[in-house]
C-alpha cells in the first residue's frame, strides 16, 4: 500500500469538505473492493475519507410504499432488517447469497452502487425496482445512475446518502454464483411493480454492467410465470465472456436466471 | 490399545497453539536489525534482460540494496538444480537448461525474478523496486505443450532442443503390440491432467541470517524437508558447508509437496544476507505464490486399452505429455515418470503395459509434486479408462473392475512396483454397500423425473507411498536415499524427547508420534514431546512427502525406541534383581512378570543418569537413534464412489453422496486419518470441479488471484462417509501403508466419471465447471 491520509468523517458534509481538499481523495464506505486495490498498489488515494461511522449513513426506513436504505448500511444489517424482509423480501435474499459473512458484515450498499462492478449484486436490485439513488446534491433515477463498467452518473465528490426503493407487487433474485470470487457470474432480478409493469435487470453478464432485459420484461408482463421465458432468445452478443464462463452460457443463465427468480418471487 | 495409544483418536496436541494464535511461522520471526527483500519480477513470459537501473532506487529511503542476476553469477551461486536423473529412450540423459536463482539475461516465466530490493521494510524495499528500471527485450513465448513441440515454435534453452526434456519409455512395447494384436476390443481415450496452483494457506517466508564472526548463517524457511533443504544448500548451492547452515522449519502451515523444493528466494535471501551484513526476511504474498510456487499436474495424454472377447484386460498403451514449465525444479522429472507410470497398473491385472512420457518446457511456473505427484495422473487417467471401456463394453463398471481386480499377492506389475498385500474387491464392496450401489438406478430414474441428471461414478485407487527403499530409488536415477532418522531420548527425570526427521506441517506428528510412546511405554502424550524441522537439534532426516512419515518415519522412531526398551529392561532387571527376560512393561513400569515387583519409568531413567548402579560395563545414559531404510514402497488403495446431480439449466454439479473406503493399513490416530482423507477428497474434488491454473497464449498467467482461481470451499464439497478395509503392510513392523495423498489421488476420477454418467456423454475435461458441463450437456 502506498502512502494516504486517512480521515474518520463524523457528517456527509465534513466528508465532502475533506474530499474536496486532498489532491486525490477517496471515500472508503465498507472497503470491500478499495481496500484490496489499494493494498494491491493498483491505486494510491492521497486521501482516504471514511463513512463508514456517518450516523446519518446507517439504517433503513419503511414509510408507505417506499423502502429506504441509507448508503452506509452494511449488507448484513439490510439482510437481518424486519422491514426490508417484509417490504422486499428479494433484497434480503440477494444481502444473503452476496459475498461470505466477512464482506457482508463490511460492504454496504451505497459502496456497492458507486463502484458500480458489472457483476455486482445491487445494481441488478436498483435497476429492476426502479430506485432512486439519493445524494448529497441530489436524486437520481436507477435507469440513469449506472452508466457502464465501473461508471456511475455520481460526480467527483459526490456522495450517495441512500437508496429508495418503491416496494413491489412481487420480486425475485437469482444468480449463478462465479465459482472463484462469488460474484454473480450472472444474476436476474424481477420486478412486478403494484401498476402491473414488470421490469427485468440483468448482472453480471453485459460487456456494459448491469442492464435492463426487455425480452423477458415482455414475456413476463403478458404472462407472469417461468414457462413465459421459455420462448424468448438472449443473443449472446455484446455479453461477457471469460474462463469460467462463454457469452453463450451467459445467454442461457439470464434465461434460466429469470425463470428462477420469477418462481420464487414474493 | 491405550486411551492413547495406536489407534485412539487422541486430540491434536498441536491444536492449542493453532487455534489460539500461537502458532511460530516464519513470518512470526523477527531478528534484531532485520531487513526486508522485495523481488523484482518479470512481466513477460519470455524476453531478454537488456539493461537493469537502479540508480534511482538506491537513493531512496531506507534502501540498503538492490542486487541482481548478474552479481550472484559474480559470487558464484549456483543455479537451482533438479535431482533425478532421468533417461531418454535413446540413452541420452535429460536436457536441462540452467535456472539461476535470479535472471541475469534471460527471463522465462512471469513472475521469474530479476532483482531483488533489500530494505528497511517491506513497503520502502516495494517503493524502491517501483523506481527500479528495468530493459527488457521480448521474446516469442510458449505456454502449451502442445504449441511448445511443433517445428518453429519459441525456444526457452539451447540445452533442449524442441523443448523437449526428455523423451522416456517404461514397460514392454513389443508385449503390448501383440496383447493389442489379439484385441477383441480396444477403448481410446484422450484426456487433460488439469494444471494446478498449490495454495497452502501459509505463503513462504525465508528468513536469512550470516554471523560473520563464525561464518555461519541461519535460514528460518518455511520447509517439508530442511536437512534435504541444507544438504542442496551446501553441496550445489555453495551457500556455506553443511556445519556452517543451521536450517529451521518452525510452524509450517501446509505444504502440499510445494514446500519441498529449494526456491530462488531462500538462496538469494542467503547470499544477500552475507552482502549487506544483515538479516534478510522476505514473505511472499498470493501473487508471488501463484506466480512462483511449483505448480501441479498438466498432462496431456492418448492411452489405448485392449480386452479380449471375456472383457479381460490385455495391454495398455500411454503417450503422456508433461508440461514441466520454464525450469526444471528439483523433483519434477521423477513426477511424470517413476511416481506416474509405475502405478499405470491400477488395481488391475494388466498383463502388458507400455508408457512414453515427453517432458516439455514452456514459458509457465515450474511444476513440481504436488499431494499424490504423478499417482493422481495415473488414477485419473486409468478409472477414467475404466469408466469409458465400461461404457463402451456395455457392462457395470464396477463389475468391470472386479472382473479385472489382482488378487493374489504379491504381485509384480510390468511396470516395476511390485505390490504386497491389499484387498480391492474388500474396499469396493464397502463402499458399494455404502452408498447403496444397487438401488442407485431407482434413485436415477426418480432424479429424472424431477428434471435433474443423476449420476454414479466409482474411482479404484492404488498408490505407491512410504517413499521409499533408497536402493531403489537410487538405481532410478534419485539423488538422496529415501530413509528415515530418528532419535530417543529418555530425559533423567523420566520425561521423553523424540527427534525426527520427518516434518510436520499440518499432518498431526506432534500427536500421533507421541502415541507410539505411550502405546509401548503406557505414558501419557503429555510426558513426550517431538522435535522436528531444526537441522541443529536433529542430525538428519529427509522429510516428510510422499505419505512417508509413518510409514518410514515413525518406524525409524520404533526402532529407536526398541534400543531404548532393551537397555531400561537390562536397568530395571539389574535395580530388581531378576532376570532381563522376565522384564514386561506396562503402564510406564518395568515388571518382573508373574510378581508385584515393579520400577517406574522415571526410576529407570534416573538410574541411567546417576550412574550409580548400573549393569556390569553398561554405559550412563538412556537416549537412542536409528536409521531405517523402507524394503519396499507401501501401497494404500481403496473405493470412492460418489453420486452426483447436474442442473440441466445451469451444468452445476451437487453431490448426493461420497464414500470413501480406504485400505491404509494400521492406523495410528483415526481422526487425524479422517482429516487427511477429508482434505484429500477436497483437492480431488477441487480439480474435477474447480481448480485451473491457466495462461493465454503469450505465457501470460490469467489465474493469479483467488479472484480467478477457483479454490474449493465448504458448501462445494458434501459431508464424506469414510470407512476402513484393513490388510497390514507387511513392509514395516506396525502395518502401515500411509494416508495423506490418497483423497486426491482417487477424488477426481470419480467425480468426472459420476458427472459424464449423469449427462450421458463421456468426453468432459477438469474441471468440470458449470459453463463446460452445459456446453458438454448441449454440444450436438
Amino acid at each position: 500500500m502506498y502512502q494516504t491520509t486517512y480521515h474518520r468523517a463524523s457528517s456527509v458534509d465534513e466528508a465532502a469538505s475533506l474530499f474536496a481538499k486532498g489532491s486525490d481523495s477517496k471515500f472508503l464506505a465498507g472497503g470491500q473492493t478499495l481496500l484490496p486495490v489499494m493494498k494491491q498498489r493498483l491505486a494510491g488515494p492521497s486521501d482516504v475519507i471514511d463513512l463508514g461511522r456517518i450516523k446519518e449513513l446507517q439504517g433503513v426506513e419503511l414509510s408507505g410504499d417506499t423502502l429506504t436504505i441509507k448508503a452506509a448500511t452494511t449488507y448484513y444489517d439490510i439482510m437481518t432488517n424486519a422491514d426490508v424482509k417484509q417490504a422486499i423480501p428479494a433484497i434480503a435474499y440477494l444481502t444473503s447469497v452476496l459475498g461470505d459473512p466477512a464482506v457482508r458484515y463490511r460492504g454496504t450498499i451505497g459502496g456497492s452502487i458507486a463502484n458500480n462492478d458489472p457483476a455486482a449484486d445491487f445494481p441488478a436490485a436498483l435497476l429492476a425496482l426502479g430506485a432512486t439513488v439519493k445524494t448529497n446534491k441530489r436524486s437520481i433515477a436507477a435507469d440513469d445512475f449506472f452508466q457502464g463498467l465501473f461508471t456511475t452518473a455520481l460526480e467527483d465528490g459526490e456522495i450517495i446518502t441512500a437508496v429508495s426503493f418503491p416496494v413491489p407487487a412481487k420480486a425475485g433474485y437469482e444468480k449463478m454464483r462465479h465459482p472463484a470470487s462469488r460474484f454473480a457470474l450472472t444474476g436476474v432480478f424481477v420486478a412486478q411493480t403494484k401498476s402491473g409493469d414488470v421490469r427485468v435487470a440483468a448482472t453480471g453478464a453485459s460487456q456494459t454492467g448491469v442492464m435492463r432485459v426487455p425480452a423477458i420484461e415482455a414475456a413476463l408482463k403478458a404472462n407472469w410465470s417461468p414457462s413465459a421465458i421459455d420462448s424468448v432468445t438472449i443473443s449472446a452478443n455484446g455479453l461477457l465472456a471469460d474462463i469460467h464462463g462463454t457469452a453463450e452460457y451467459r445467454a442461457n443463465l439470464i434465461k434460466v436466471m429469470a425463470q428462477r427468480a420469477v418462481a420464487a418471487a414474493r | 490399545m491405550g486411551v492413547e495409544g495406536i489407534g485412539a483418536r487422541v486430540v491434536r496436541k498441536e491444536d492449542k497453539r493453532f487455534i489460539t494464535g500461537k502458532g511460530r511461522y516464519v513470518d512470526d520471526i523477527k531478528l534484531t536489525g532485520m531487513t526486508h527483500a522485495y523481488f523484482i519480477r518479470s512481466p513477460h513470459a519470455h524476453a531478454k534482460v537488456k539493461k537493469i537501473d537502479s540508480s534511482a532506487a538506491l537513493k531512496m529511503p531506507g534502501v540498503v540494496a538492490v542486487l541482481t542476476g548478474q552479481q550472484l553469477v559474480d559470487d558464484k551461486v549456483g543455479n537451482l538444480i533438479c535431482g533425478w536423473a532421468i533417461t531418454s529412450k535413446d540413452g541420452s540423459p535429460m536436457k536441462m537448461g540452467a535456472w539461476p536463482a535470479m535472471a541475469p539475461e534471460t527471463v522465462r516465466f512471469v513472475g521469474q525474478a530479476v532483482a531483488v530490493v533489500i530494505a528497511e521494510s517491506k513497503n520502502l524495499a516495494r517503493d524502491a523496486a517501483e523506481a527500479v528500471v528495468i530493459d527488457y527485450e521480448e521474446l516469442p513465448a510458449v505456454a502449451d505443450v502442445h504449441a511448445a513441440i511443433k517445428a518453429g515454435a519459441p525456444q526457452l534453452h539451447p540445452e533442449a532442443p524442441g523443448n523437449q526434456v526428455y523423451d522416456w519409455v517404461l514397460g514392454d512395447e513389443g508385449a503390448v503390440n501383440a496383447a493389442f494384436s489379439k484385441a477383441a476390443n480396444v477403448v481410446k481415450l484422450d484426456l487433460t491432467n488439469n494444471r494446478l496452483a498449490p495454495n497452502p494457506m501459509e505463503p513462504r517466508a525465508a528468513i536469512a541470517d550470516y554471523d560473520s564472526a563464525e561464518e555461519h548463517f541461519t535460514l528460518y524457511t518455511t520447509s517439508q524437508n530442511p536437512h534435504v533443504a541444507r544438504l542442496v544448500l551446501s553441496a550445489f548451492y555453495n551457500i556455506a558447508p553443511e556445519h556452517k547452515l543451521r536450517v529451521i522449519a518452525p510452524d509450517v502451515g501446509g505444504g502440499f509437496g510445494s514446500k519441498i523444493y529449494i526456491y530462488p528466494e531462500e538462496m538469494v535471501a542467503l547470499w544477500a544476507s552475507k552482502r549487506v551484513g544483515r538479516p534478510v526476511k522476505w514473505t511472499s504474498d498470493r501473487t508471488e505464490a501463484f506466480l512462483t510456487d511449483a505448480h501441479g499436474r498438466d498432462h496431456v495424454t492418448h492411452a489405448e486399452m485392449a480386452f479380449d472377447a471375456n472383457n479381460k484386460i490385455l495391454g495398455l498403451r500411454v503417450k503422456t505429455y508433461a508440461n514441466f514449465g520454464a525450469y526444471m525444479s528439483l523433483f519434477s522429472s521423477a513426477v511424470p515418470t517413476y511416481l506416474y507410470a509405475t502405478l499405470l497398473s491400477g488395481q488391475y491385472v494388466i498383463p502388458a503395459i507400455h508408457a512414453e512420457v515427453i517432458g516439455v518446457y514452456t514459458n509457465t511456473t515450474p511444476v513440481d509434486a504436488y499431494r499424490g505427484a504423478g499417482r493422481p495422473e495415473a488414477s485419473y487417467l486409468l478409472e477414467r479408462m475404466m469408466e469409458t471401456a465400461a461404457r463402451q463394453l456395455n457392462v457395470d463398471p464396477a463389475a468391470l473392475r472386479k472382473q479385472n481386480f489382482i488378487t493374489q499377492f504379491p504381485y509384480q506389475t510390468p511396470v516395476i512396483m511390485a505390490y504386497d498385500v491389499g484387498d480391492f474387491n474388500a474396499s469396493l464392496d464397502a463402499a458399494m454397500k455404502a452408498i447403496d450401489y444397487a438401488g442407485f438406478p431407482a434413485r436415477k430414474a426418480k432424479a429424472k423425473a424431477d428434471g435433474k441428471l443423476r449420476g454414479i461414478g466409482v474411482s479404484c485407487y492404488i498408490e505407491a507411498c512410504g517413499i521409499a527403499p533408497s536402493k531403489a530409488v537410487g538405481s532410478l536415477g534419485a539423488g538422496v536415499g529415501l530413509w528415515e532418522s530418528a532419535e530417543v531420548r529418555v530425559n533423567p527425570v523420566g520425561t521423553i524427547e523424540i527427534l525426527t526427521g520427518s516434518h510436520s506441517h499440518g499432518q498431526g506428528h506432534e500427536t500421533t508420534f507421541c502415541q507410539l510412546v505411550a502405546e509401548r511405554l503406557g505414558v501419557p502424550i503429555s510426558q513426550v514431546s517431538i522435535v522436528h524441522g531444526d537441522t541443529d537439534k536433529v542430525q538428519f532426516g529427509m522429510g516428510t512427502y510422499g505419505s512417508r512419515s509413518a510409514a518410514v518415519g515413525l518406524t525409524a522412531i520404533l526402532k529407536a525406541m526398541e534400543k531404548v526398551e532393551s537397555k531400561a529392561k537390562k536397568i530395571a532387571a539389574h535395580a530388581l534383581e531378576a532376570s532381563e527376560a522376565d522384564i514386561v512393561i506396562e503402564n510406564g513400569e518395568f515388571k518382573v512378570t508373574g510378581t508385584d515387583k515393579a520400577i517406574a519409568l522415571p526410576m529407570v531413567a534416573l538410574a541411567a543418569y546417576t550412574a550409580h548402579n548400573l549393569p556390569e560395563g553398561m554405559e550412563p545414559g538412556l537416549k537412542e537413534s536409528a536409521f531405517y531404510d523402507p524394503t519396499n514402497f507401501t501401497f494404500p488403495a481403496g473405493a470412492y464412489i460418489c453420486e452426483v446431480e447436474v442442473d440441466p439449466g445451469t451444468g452445476k454439479t451437487s453431490f448426493i453422496n461420497f464414500v470413501a473406503a480406504d485400505d491404509f493399513g494400521r492406523l495410528i490416530n483415526p481422526m487425524i486419518v479422517e482429516g487427511q482423507v477429508h482434505g484429500g477428497l477436497v483437492q480431488g474434488i477441487g480439480q474435477a470441479l474447480l481448480e485451473h491454473a491457466i495462461y493465454d497464449a503469450n505465457g501470460q498467467p490469467v489465474t493469479a488471484s483467488f479472484m480467478d482461481y477457483a479454490m474449493p470451499r465448504a458448501d462445494d464439497v458434501p459431508s464424506f462417509n469414510l470407512s476402513h478395509t484393513t490388510t497390514l503392510c507387511p513392509g514395516n513392523p506396525l502395518g502401515i501403508k500411509g494416508c495423506g495423498e490418497a483423497g486426491a489421488i482417487g477424488a477426481s476420477a470419480a467425480v468426472i466419471n459420476a458427472i459424464t454418467d449423469a449427462i450421458g456423454k463421456n468426453n468432459l475435461e477438469m474441471p468440470a465447471t458449470p459453463d463446460r458441463v452445459w456446453r458438454t450437456i448441449h454440444a450436438a
